[in-house]
């Protein structure tokens, strides 16, 4: 693959794994075993099986019939939101939690932002009968307080990040410094296309069902398995980069990646990472971060907290980096809108996360014929309360 | 040789280090902690420049990084406290610190101010062999200073053995694989790790960090290495009123 990663770990200038010794044993662990694992046929027959018979894939791939008449082209949504838990995670919690099964491992650890990986870790651990312990922020056990209830009563236990910002980077701090305590017997499924390699790419493999099965549901739909234009939503990057991973060297293939602008990319709450970021390394890898001249990581902001991260996948910095995908921005203003749009003309109430990738329809424009396909990474159940509290209803 | 060479030279075991967060509790007290330390009989020291994400860092070492760099510590501020570092300080000392300041400073230029302020060597939990050997050592031999490695129990001989070969001056070996500020566990397999690393006849001489907090630590670490350091235990002293007078006690209570 012409933008895949390279025998050291790295897209281009970014990846690698940047991590400290304590976690150099599990990390090269993964490093030896995963490709391995991960093409042995009794793995694949084993994650595809579960994908199908639990988590309910392949999900739809829908016409979006109003939304192709309001924008003028044909609209189609990638149904992840019709997933076991609610949203693309789920598809990467199980293939990590086979991996840790083989590994030997005894205890889970995650990280998570809107609870949605949290739920997904949370439940393939009690599917598995394996201990499960999820580091969400403060701030975000809050405002996605639905999620905490359902990974609790899924057996998980979650555990509050007090530091900095109280989100997602600081809830992937506390699970790395878990990881470093315990050396031998977890296993760390991150979340997203961030972290030390392998985990990029690793993640990237699982979540990469999304493109496949889209290719072939495209051809059906109109006998053409390329688009003109793929669009997903970005925090980490998982759902975007699942989304674009198989048409990544259909150069045809226009990718857009839209980030969390929060209250607008110059009022100093905002988690558009590319916009406001410099290389740098965070959470292991070398990547895109948000930061001071002077290498401190700042605090993001989203009303999405599945977005509300400084850093990107170092898959996605290549990629934006080369001009290989087109990096975007939402405010939650706009992104709210267009949950409620989407709501009203599709009958479907997305994420606030997925809401992103949905607003920036009305910045595009389109020929009639053009089609479209968009990750619609998860539902919004959990975002009710701020949807109601927003619009008033 | 450097200070550091020279000092395992010269001094056979129980020697102390002491690290502490460089902006904490205040500013501009860099020398003044750093003076104070090696007048109580400190052997080196570890200056810790504060970032905001220290991944390795348990809550002591994160407040202080916090506190730091709301205080307005940063490596230009960090260089010019330490610009009269030579005039009033003798031992070996260390900068520590995660990868993403120095790379933003530009590890070139941080290398070069380091050596030239008077610093002996750098300890960056976070940088990579890889990246170091392929990057960045030339900038490090360049400029005489010492880039110094941790070792866990997890830590393969194979790699103890690599990390032996690029580094020149010590091995941090961490009493377990965990965050700083934890206590110091003695077990069994820890008693054989120890023994494993001796009996491995390194080139380099071996120091035990983390977890090490008061004398029965200090003696306990000191059976097994030349030395050992002390961090969060330090760090959270700092919060006495009137520290400074206090650091020769402190010091002495370590090592009574
Ligand atoms: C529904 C949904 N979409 C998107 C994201 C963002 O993550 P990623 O960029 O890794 O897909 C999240 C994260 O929690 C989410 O829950």
């Amino acid at each position: 693959m012409k933008y895949g990663v390279n025998e050291h770990g790295y897209y281009g200038d970014f990846g690698g794994a940047y991590i400290p010794e304590m976690l150099y044993p599990n990390v090269e662990e993964l490093r030896q075993q995963y490709v391995q694992i991960l093409n042995d046929p009794g793995f694949k027959a084993e994650f595809d099986q579960l994908l199908r018979d639990y988590v309910g894939r392949p999900s739809p791939l829908y016409p979006a019939k109003r939304y192709s008449e309001k924008y003028g082209a044909n609209i189609f949504f990638k149904r992840e939101d019709l997933n076991h838990t609610g949203s693309h995670k789920i598809n990467n919690a199980i293939g990590q939690i086979l991996l840790a099964r083989r590994l030997g491992k005894k205890r889970i650890i995650a990280e998570t932002g809107a609870g949605q990986h949290g739920v997904a870790t949370a439940t393939v651990c009690a599917l598995m009968g394996i201990e499960c312990v999820v580091y969400m922020g403060e701030v975000d056990m809050e405002r996605q307080a639905p999620n905490v209830s359902r990974m609790k009563m899924l057996g998980a236990k979650v555990v509050p990040a007090t530091s900095g910002s109280k989100t997602l980077k600081d809830a992937t701090n506390e699970a790395m410094r878990d990881w470093i305590n315990n050396p031998v017997d977890t296993h760390y499924i991150i979340g997203s296309v961030v972290g030390p390699y392998p985990y990029p790419e690793m993640v990237a493999q699982f979540q990469s069902i999304i493109s496949l099965e889209t290719k072939k549901q495209l051809l059906e739909h109109t006998g053409n398995e390329l688009p003109q234009y793929v669009m997903a939503c970005v925090g980490g990057g998982s759902n975007a980069m699942g989304m674009f991973y198989h048409f990544l060297d259909d150069e045809s293939v226009q990718l857009i990646a839209v980030e969390a602008a929060g209250k607008g990319v110059e009022s100093g709450h905002s988690a558009a990472t590319t916009f406001l970021g410099r290389e740098g390394v965070l959470h292991g890898s070398r990547t895109i971060l948000m930061q001071t001249d002077d290498g401190q990581v700042v605090e993001p902001y989203s009303i999405s907290a599945g977005l509300d991260y400084p850093g990107i996948g170092p898959q996605h910095a290549h990629l934006y980096k080369i001009k290989r995908a087109q990096y975007v921005n939402i405010t939650d203003d706009e992104a709210l809108q267009a949950g409620l749009l989407c709501s009203q003309l599709e009958g479907i109430i997305p994420a606030i996360e997925t809401a992103h990738a949905l607003a920036y329809l009305e910045k595009m424009t389109f020929k009639n014929d053009d089609n479209v396909v968009i990750c619609i990474s998860g539902r919004g159940d959990k975002d009710l309360s701020t949807y109601i509290k927003y619009f008033g209803y | 040789m450097n200070r550091l060479n020279k000092l395992f030279e010269s001094k056979k075991d129980n020697l102390l280090s002491i690290y502490f967060t460089a902006g904490y509790p205040e500013l501009n007290t860099t020398l003044d902690i750093a003076e104070s330390l090696e007048k109580a009989g400190v052997d080196f020291l570890e200056i810790g420049f504060p970032y905001s994400d220290p991944v390795a860092d348990g809550p002591t070492i994160q407040h202080s990084s916090e506190k730091a760099l709301e205080n307005g510590m940063n490596l230009n501020q960090l260089f010019e406290e330490l610009k009269d570092l030579r005039k009033r300080i003798s031992i070996p000392i260390l900068l520590m610190g995660y990868v993403n300041p120095m790379v933003q400073y530009g590890i070139e230029r941080f290398c070069k101010k380091a050596a030239e302020v008077g610093v002996d060597g750098v300890i960056v939990p976070d940088l990579p062999m890889y990246e170091y050997e392929a990057l960045y050592s030339k900038y490090f031999t360049e400029n005489g200073l010492s880039n110094i490695f941790l070792v866990t129990p997890q830590t393969s001989e194979d790699r103890i053995r690599k990390i032996d070969g690029l580094t020149n001056s010590f091995i941090y070996l961490l009493s377990s694989s965990s965050i700083t500020g934890k206590n110091l566990q003695v077990s069994n397999a820890i008693e054989d790790y120890y023994k494993r690393i001796k009996s491995m006849q390194l080139k380099n001489p071996a120091v035990i960090g983390f977890g090490i907090s008061n004398n029965e630590t200090f003696t306990k670490a000191c059976e097994y290495a030349r030395g050992a350091i002390v961090g969060s235990a330090f760090v959270k002293f700092l919060e006495t009123e009137n520290y400074l007078e206090k650091i020769p006690e402190f010091v002495k209570a370590i090592r009574l």
